[in-house]
């Protein structure tokens, strides 16, 4: 029987080359009269070590990486088929440390199937969740999800559950249920992990949520900037259809659920959902005015699941094993898990699913090994372009809602980056203004214009021009912006502006801080 | 540069039009359909467009020009995007951005004179895991060096 060797297909591992070490390996092999079955898997979230090859062997799946083409003819002359010893062999993946420490629910295949094989998903407890949810009445699919403590995993928060209440409520001739794939949030990669490397989960998630509130068309809303995730959503939901997991009469029930992909088109503030919304009925992504909610009067004036791609694809497991089970997970009112993407200057970056109240300090020298420049870790942005930088003295904050909001910052998407001492925060504070005016709607002033004129005062103050007054100006316009911004877009970009002024302000021009604690 | 658009190419935006015509909010998807078959979106499409989705030329227009990804003229022959958020200045990508300017002779939203390459910003890749990042035509390349982004430059350039 042919060995299996598992190359990712995730565009991570692309961007390194992993199409090249996978041709490497088939020319090898054939070369050598082998017969091996490539096997293009997801990517195990190890990022620093792909292209991670992995062979099957009696014991498990064994790790090789990173390996390149250059090192394809000494991992055959090593036996890399059965295991063979290796500089690169790194033992059993289910092994590795990086991946114990881990607690993979919304994750747990990615990474071990072939994304777009349909009887993977299915051998690896897919669909479960929804055959139960087809067992259930709308309501107590509701309740299940609300029962687990899900909240927007997108930034937000919101209790998921009580979101699609409000729908489930609402009597209309149409429902929707619409994905926000549009994750611009530099830092944040987990939406397109999921997309990519189990395209059914989200799938399986969205069909489950049009059942239990009675809606019957589905849109992924996907960024333009993901092509390998746009061809495995497609290709995952055709052959969903064709197996009856789509469409009319869902495995044989009375439920219909459509689904289909709408790309986006690089406008960061159409992930903001009513822009989104907008966007989605062809209109230039200008945010809305709520009331109304969407979830009352959403996409074409209907009632509509406006989700986050994690939200909507940790929902087949709460389904498959129950709301108490997630529950159990995490801490506070942070129910569950949270996918965690280290990214920045870190040694170890990659994707960490773990329960809610680990520490920034576990992350990023636990699991990230410090700083990729082997330079002091500066200032950590948690949450995207719209969250707060914090300072070395916050690093043992939990990662939990409600303790990030006590320290004025925000978990966000879950994504962290790393500066090491090198960052100069007056220009990444002069950037959170410059990036809020590229990407801003227009709709209100205090976003259009602050962010434009946070631009110049931030210029002001480091060439030291009226300083005093232009930093006292810059917390004044910050202050309209959090204030009389119409979304989250002119009203967070703050957070990073003021984080810095705050916890750096020696990089303006001010005495250096007190150190608190 | 404006350019005169062939009548095959009438032919193929107009076939894309009947085709989204009755789609609900189709406007991203076939502003999408055109720019992926010609390349732009080309200004002479607006008023067969409006017509076919009872908008108005300026609605068109609007829904163009609000969006980064849509473009209005043609690009070169490969479009570079250089990703300029948080976690890939973290890595240097500023440095990277000064060299590629450079080595290319152009700024952002410019073409090289020999209409190989457009070069745009981006604001993440979501390969934040290996930045800096940056995308030629639809491949991502991660833990781009100087002496990378060369070698890629030059590929396309030959290509």
């Amino acid at each position: 029987m042919a060995i299996k060797v598992y190359v990712p297909c995730d565009s991570t591992a692309l961007s390194l080359g992993a199409n090249k070490t996978a041709e490497a390996i088939v020319a090898e092999a054939k070369k050598r009269g082998l017969e091996i079955e490539l096997v293009r898997n997801g990517s195990r979230g190890l990022f620093w070590l792909e292209p991670m090859v992995e062979v099957a062997t009696n014991e498990g799946r064994v790790a090789y990486a990173p390996v390149f083409p250059k090192d394809v003819p000494s991992l055959f002359e090593a036996n890399f088929l059965t295991g063979g010893a290796h500089a690169l062999n790194l033992g059993l993946t289910e092994e590795l440390a990086w991946l114990k420490k881990q607690q993979r629910l919304t994750f747990a295949r990615v990474g071990i199937t072939n994304p777009i094989s349909l009887d993977d998903y299915l051998a690896h407890d897919g669909y479960k969740g929804l055959k139960n949810a087809l067992q259930m009445t709308g309501a107590e699919v509701v309740k299940t999800v609300t029962d687990s403590g899900l909240r927007g995993r997108g930034g937000a928060a919101f209790p998921t559950g009580i979101k699609w209440n409000t729908v489930l409520g609402c009597q209309a001739d149409q429902k929707y249920i619409v994905c926000n794939a549009d994750e611009g949030d530099s830092g944040t990669y987990s939406d397109r992990m999921v997309m990519e490397d189990d395209p059914y989960v989200l799938i399986e998630g969205m069909t489950i949520a049009g059942i239990a509130v009675g809606a019957t068309q589905g849109y992924i809303y996907l960024r333009s900037e993901y092509p390998h995730a746009l061809k495995a959503l497609n290709e995952a939901i055709s052959r969903a259809e064709k197996a009856g997991y789509l469409g009319a009469n869902i495995c044989g029930s009375q439920h219909t659920f459509n689904l289909e992909v709408r790309r986006a088109a690089g406008a960061y503030v159409c992930g903001e959902e009513t822009s989104l919304l907008e966007s989605l009925e062809g209109k230039r992504g200008l945010v809305r005015f709520k009331p109304p909610l969407p979830a009352i009067e959403g996409l074409f004036g209907k009632p509509t699941v406006v989700n986050n791609v994690i939200s909507l694809a940790t929902v087949p497991i709460i389904l498959d094993k129950g709301a108490q089970y997630y529950a159990d997970y995490g801490m506070g009112r942070s129910r569950g898990t949270l996918p965690i993407q280290l990214a920045g200057n870190l040694k170890q970056t990659g994707l960490v699913e773990l329960a809610f109240g680990s520490t920034l300090r576990e992350l990023l020298y636990d699991f990230g090994g410090g700083s990729a420049s082997g330079r002091p870790i500066r200032a950590v942005q948690v949450g995207g372009p719209l969250g707060a930088y914090l300072p070395e003295s916050q690093f043992d904050t939990p990662l939990d809602y409600e303790e990030f909001t006590k320290i004025w910052a925000v978990l966000g998407h879950g994504g962290i980056v790393a500066f090491d001492d090198t960052v100069d925060m007056a220009k990444m504070a002069r950037y959170a203004f410059e990036f809020c005016a590229i990407e801003s709607c227009g709709k209100c002033t205090p976003c259009r214009i602050g962010s434009t004129r946070g631009v110049e005062v931030i210029d002001k103050i480091t060439s030291g021009k009226d300083h005093a007054k232009n930093i006292t100006l810059v917390r004044d316009l910050s202050d309209t912006m959090l204030n009389g911004s119409l979304c989250a877009l002119g009203g967070m970009t703050p957070y990073p502006v003021l984080s810095a002024l705050n916890h750096f302000g020696e990089d303006f021009g001010l005495p250096a801080n007190i150190k608190a604690g | 540069m404006t350019a005169v658009l062939s009548t095959e190419e009438i032919t193929r935006i107009n076939a894309h039009i009947d085709r989204y015509q009755h789609v609900q909010g189709s406007l991203l998807p076939l502003l999408h359909a055109i720019q992926d078959d010609i390349g732009y979106v080309p200004e002479s499409a607006y008023f067969p467009i409006s017509k076919a989705l009872a908008l108005s030329v300026a609605e068109v227009h609007g829904v163009v020009t609000f969006y980064h990804h849509f473009r209005r003229h043609p690009a070169g022959k490969h479009i570079l995007q250089v990703c300029r958020a948080e976690s890939c200045q973290a890595m240097g990508s500023e440095k990277l951005e000064a060299h590629i300017k450079s080595t290319l002779g152009i700024d952002y939203h410019q073409t090289t004179s020999d209409r190989a390459i457009t070069l745009e910003p981006v604001y993440c890749l979501g390969n934040c895991a290996c930045s800096p990042a940056v995308m030629m035509d639809d491949e991502v390349y991660g833990r781009m060096s100087a002496e990378k982004i060369s070698e890629l430059i030059k590929e396309a350039r030959s290509a």
